[in-house]
């Protein structure tokens, strides 16, 4: 069996690694991949305690709620990529510079 | 060493240094497919936490669903898609900001460490399970189990996830519609 301590090493570089790409690259969608991949993580440790947990099993319940919120998080950040793009022709989060036209 | 600990560190390694990769290259699309071997072994890692019906749900969502829309989204929004494919072999490393490095790394020495300090002194449940004997083990069945917890204990968060899903779908196709031209 596989020590608890291991699955949240994993989770951490993980989330470092998503934390990474949401601040360095110039691409909304990679930042949206970022953003999945600290989810990942979450769910990650989420699972790893959920073994301790056989009557209730909460961490994989709330694994798959996050799951869910996570996909919806990804349509509706889809939706305003899109639309941005059409707006400004470009995805780099730094030419987004106006709230209003 | 057993098999199953080597294979837990295949996919352990496979997630992180295909995260990397992800994260260093400058070509989108390969970091789009990159993405794909990522959620696969993480799906893999969630099986060896004994999750195997989160594990599915993983491929079935994010395989199968989220990284379709991404790779749409990526070629509906970039003009130099073909260029880009094309010279993506010149640059192959996109130049790291050193500042997101120095966040990144900083975070990542927190959070190895609090697991390290996790690991050696337990929380008081994780000790009171293994005394009662409540922990998984790879022959129980928690497929059963999980669906009867979701419509019974866990009905309430279910049904606000549900309604959350339905509004963000409604909301997602509002904001991609046409405008009505007048």
């Amino acid at each position: 069996m596989i020590p608890l301590t291991h699955f949240l090493v994993v989770g951490a570089c993980l989330f470092a690694i998503g934390l990474y790409a949401v601040l360095a690259r110039r691409n909304a969608i990679l930042v949206l991949v970022g953003i999945e991949l600290m989810i990942n993580a979450a769910i990650l440790n989420l699972v790893a305690f959920g073994r301790y947990d056989k009557t209730m099993y909460g961490g994989q319940v709330f694994a798959l709620f996050a799951i869910v919120l996570a996909a919806a998080a990804v349509a509706v950040a889809l939706a305003i990529i899109l639309n941005v793009y059409k707006f400004y022709r470009s995805v780099n989060p730094e030419d987004i510079k106006n709230l209003k036209d | 060493m057993n098999i199953t600990a080597l294979v837990f560190y295949v996919f352990a390694t496979l997630a992180i240094g295909s995260a990397l990769l992800l994260v260093s290259m400058r070509n989108i699309a390969r970091s789009l497919f990159l993405f794909f071997i990522v959620l696969f072994s993480v799906a893999g890692l969630y099986v060896f936490a004994l999750a195997d019906f989160v594990a599915i749900t993983q491929i079935l969502v994010y395989v199968g669903g989220v990284l379709i829309l991404m790779l749409f989204a990526f070629m509906l929004s970039n003009k130099e898609l073909l260029n880009d494919l094309q010279i993506g072999t010149s640059h192959f490393f996109a130049l790291p900001a050193w500042q997101s490095l120095v966040i990144a790394v900083s975070f990542l020495a927190i959070l190895v460490y609090t697991s390290l300090q996790l690991g050696a002194d337990e929380p008081g449940w994780i000790a009171a399970s293994r005394e009662a004997g409540t922990v998984l083990t790879p022959t129980d069945q928690t497929i059963q189990h999980i669906g009867v917890q979701i419509m019974t204990r866990y009905l309430l968060p279910f049904e606000i996830v549900s309604v959350l899903l339905m509004m963000a779908l409604i909301g997602a196709a509002h904001l991609t519609r046409k405008e009505a031209t007048s």
